[in-house]
C-alpha cells in the first residue's frame, strides 16, 4: 500500500515500463481493419504486429468455384481504389493460361483505363495521407479531382468503384462516342492541378517535418520483403547504378513497351532538407510523379485508340487449358500477382485460383521499419505504405 | 537457368519444366540460398508463396484427372538484376502418417517475406513450414478448424454463434 498512501512515493516509483498499445480496428489512420499491437517503451515503439484478416473472404477459394468470368467481380473487391488494375490482372494470367491474344484495341483501353485507375488511386493515397497527418485540405481537392475520373470511368462501363470492365479477352464495351474528348478535356484540367498539390502539401512545413527520415527503408530490407511499386521504388537510387523496378518497363504487358514514359526512381532534386532515400517523403513523392507519367500514358493511349485495329473483344474459351500460369501486373499499391491452375479435361472452373497481394508484402516491413519511432510517427509510416485491406485481406 | 541448377545439384533436382524445377522438401533451403546467391541467378525476391491441393473430389472425374492426389507447394522468384522469374515447387503428399500435416522446411531464414507468406499458406493450405518462428494462423482467426483451401473442407455450420448458412 505505499504507493497509495503517500503520493511523493508514486512519483519517485515512475518507471517507463512497457506497455501494449492496442492501435485499430477501427483507428480512423489505420485506412480500413488493420490492428497494430504496439509494445512501447514511453513513447518509442519496439515492436509491431499487425493483425488482419478482418476483411477475409476467401476469395482464391470463391475463384475454384466459378468460371474466371464470374470471378471478374470479385477481384474489383479486393483493391477496390482500383479496381481496373485488378481486373487487369486476373485477366492477363488466365489469358496466359489459355494462350490468348487480345486485339490491339482492346490493350489500348486497358491501358488508358488503367492509367486513369492509377491516378484516381494516387489520388486517394495522396489525400488521406494528408488526413494522417493532420491536413484536412489536400483530401478535399484529391477527391474534387477523383470525382471527375470516376465520372469518366462509369461513363465507360456504368460503374463508379467496382467496374468489372476489364475481362476475359478485351474490355467489356468500347469507349463512348466522345469520350475520348472528354478524357482530353479532363487531363488539360487536371496537369495545373498537380502543381497545386505540390504546393498545398508536398513542400508544406509540418508535413516535411513528419514525413522527411521518417520510416526509412534500405532497398535489401524491401527486396527481402519483396515490396514493390512505389514503396520499393522509393527505397532505389539511380545514382547507385539501380534501375526501375516497375513491371510495366522490365515485363511490359498489354503493349507498355510502345508508350514513352519514365518509370519513377530517386534521387529528386527537390528533396527538402533533412529527407533520405527509403523515406515516408520519397514513397509519397514517388507516387506523386508517376501521376504525371499516368497522364503522359492517358493521352499516347488516346492518340493510338483513333487508329487502333481490331475489336475490343474477342470470345473467350470455354474452358481452361491444363497447365499453371503466374502474372504479375504494376498496379497502383505494387505487383499484384494472379496464379492460375487449371484443370486437366475440359473444365470451365480453375483448380487454383492464387492472388498474391502486394500491400500484404509491403506491410510485413512494418516491425522492421517501425522500431524505435515514436508512436506519432506511426501513421505516418502506415499512411505511407498505402494500403487497402481488401486487397491483404483477399 | 535449371541448367545451372542442374550442374550444381545434380540429380536432386527431381524435374525441370519452362523455368522451374521440382526439388525434395529437404532440399529446398540449400536450393533456395544457393538461387539468392548465385552470382549469375541472384533471385533476390521471393514474390510469392502458393499451396495447390491436387484433389479430385468428384470420383467419376478423378479417374480421369491425370494426377496422383497431392500438395504442391509453389514459389515464385524474381531476379532484381538480370529481370528473370522462376520457379521451385516442392511435392508433398495430402497426408502424413500418424496424422498432422505435410511438413516442409521453413525459408524465413533466407528471405524475410517468407515469414508471412508461410503463415497464410499454413493458414489456408494447411502446410507445416519446420521451424518457423512464429507458425499461426494470419488470415483466419486462431481457434478456426481446418484449413479452406483443402478441396476435401467442410464447411463449418456454425461459428460462435453465427450460423454458418
Amino acid at each position: 500500500m505505499l504507493g497509495l498512501t503517500d503520493p511523493t512515493v508514486i512519483e519517485f516509483d515512475v518507471r517507463t515500463d512497457e506497455m501494449l498499445v492496442n492501435m485499430g480496428p477501427q483507428h480512423p489512420s489505420t485506412h480500413g481493419v488493420l490492428r497494430l499491437v504496439l509494445r512501447t517503451d514511453g513513447e518509442i515503439i519496439s515492436e509491431v504486429t499487425p493483425h488482419m484478416g478482418y476483411l477475409h473472404r476467401c476469395a482464391e477459394k470463391v475463384g475454384e468455384n466459378v468460371t474466371p468470368i464470374q470471378f471478374i467481380p470479385y477481384t474489383d473487391r479486393m483493391d477496390y481504389l482500383a479496381g481496373m488494375n485488378m481486373n487487369l490482372g486476373y485477366s492477363l494470367a488466365v489469358e496466359k493460361l489459355c494462350g490468348m491474344k487480345v486485339p490491339e484495341k482492346a490493350d489500348v483501353i486497358r491501358v488508358i483505363i488503367c492509367e486513369l485507375n492509377r491516378v484516381a488511386s494516387h489520388l486517394v493515397a495522396m489525400g488521406t495521407y494528408g488526413l494522417d497527418l493532420g491536413t484536412f485540405s489536400p483530401f478535399l481537392y484529391a477527391f474534387r479531382e477523383r470525382e471527375m475520373i470516376l465520372d469518366l470511368l462509369e461513363e465507360v462501363c456504368g460503374a463508379r468503384l467496382t467496374y468489372s470492365y476489364i475481362t476475359i479477352g478485351g474490355v467489356h464495351d468500347d469507349l463512348p462516342a466522345g469520350w475520348t474528348d472528354k478524357c482530353r478535356k479532363f487531363i488539360d484540367y487536371f496537369r495545373p492541378r498537380v502543381a497545386e498539390y505540390h504546393t498545398l502539401l508536398t513542400t508544406n512545413h509540418i508535413f516535411v517535418k513528419r514525413t522527411a527520415g521518417i520510416g526509412v527503408m534500405s532497398k535489401e530490407l524491401a527486396l527481402s520483403h519483396a515490396c514493390s511499386g512505389p514503396m520499393l521504388r522509393g527505397s532505389l537510387d539511380k545514382s547507385k547504378g539501380d534501375h526501375a523496378w516497375d513491371l510495366r518497363k522490365i515485363e511490359p504487358y498489354c503493349g507498355y513497351e510502345n508508350y514513352e514514359f519514365d518509370a519513377i526512381i530517386p534521387p529528386f532534386d527537390n528533396k527538402p532538407d533533412g529527407s533520405v532515400i527509403g523515406d515516408c517523403w520519397h514513397r509519397y513523392f514517388v507516387r506523386m510523379l508517376e501521376v504525371l507519367e499516368s497522364l503522359k500514358l492517358v493521352e499516347q493511349g488516346l492518340e493510338k485508340y483513333r487508329t487502333a485495329q481490331g475489336s475490343h473483344r474477342i470470345e473467350p474459351p470455354r474452358h481452361l487449358h491444363p497447365g499453371e500460369a503466374y502474372v504479375e501486373t504494376e498496379c497502383p499499391r505494387g505487383a499484384m500477382g494472379f496464379y492460375v491452375v487449371g484443370r486437366p479435361g475440359k473444365e470451365p472452373v480453375p483448380l487454383r485460383v492464387r492472388a498474391k497481394s502486394s500491400c500484404f508484402n509491403n506491410l510485413s516491413v512494418t516491425d522492421a521499419i517501425c522500431r524505435g519511432c515514436l508512436i506519432a510517427d506511426i501513421p505516418a509510416i502506415v499512411g505511407s505504405i498505402d494500403i487497402v485491406m481488401g486487397e491483404i485481406d483477399r | 537457368m535449371s541448367d545451372i541448377l542442374d550442374a550444381k545439384f545434380g540429380d536432386r533436382i527431381k524435374a525441370k519444366f519452362a523455368d522451374g524445377v521440382v526439388v525434395e522438401a529437404g532440399d529446398l533451403v540449400e536450393v533456395m540460398t544457393y538461387l539468392r546467391d548465385a552470382p549469375d541467378l541472384k533471385f533476390e525476391m521471393l514474390c510469392d508463396i502458393s499451396g495447390v491441393d491436387y484433389l479430385e473430389i468428384d470420383p467419376k472425374k478423378a479417374a480421369k484427372a491425370g494426377y496422383e492426389p497431392h500438395l504442391e507447394v509453389v514459389y515464385h522468384l524474381q531476379s532484381f538484376q538480370y529481370k528473370k522469374r522462376f520457379t521451385v515447387k516442392v511435392m508433398l503428399p495430402r497426408q502424413v502418417e500418424g496424422g498432422g500435416l505435410p511438413a516442409v522446411p521453413t525459408l524465413s531464414g533466407v528471405f524475410k517475406i517468407a515469414d508471412w507468406l508461410e503463415r497464410e499458406t499454413f493458414d489456408l493450405v494447411g502446410i507445416d513450414f519446420t521451424g518457423h518462428p512464429n507458425l499461426q494462423r494470419i488470415l483466419l482467426s486462431e481457434d478456426w478448424e481446418g484449413h479452406p483451401l483443402r478441396k476435401d473442407y467442410e464447411f463449418p455450420l456454425e461459428y460462435h454463434g453465427i450460423r454458418g448458412r
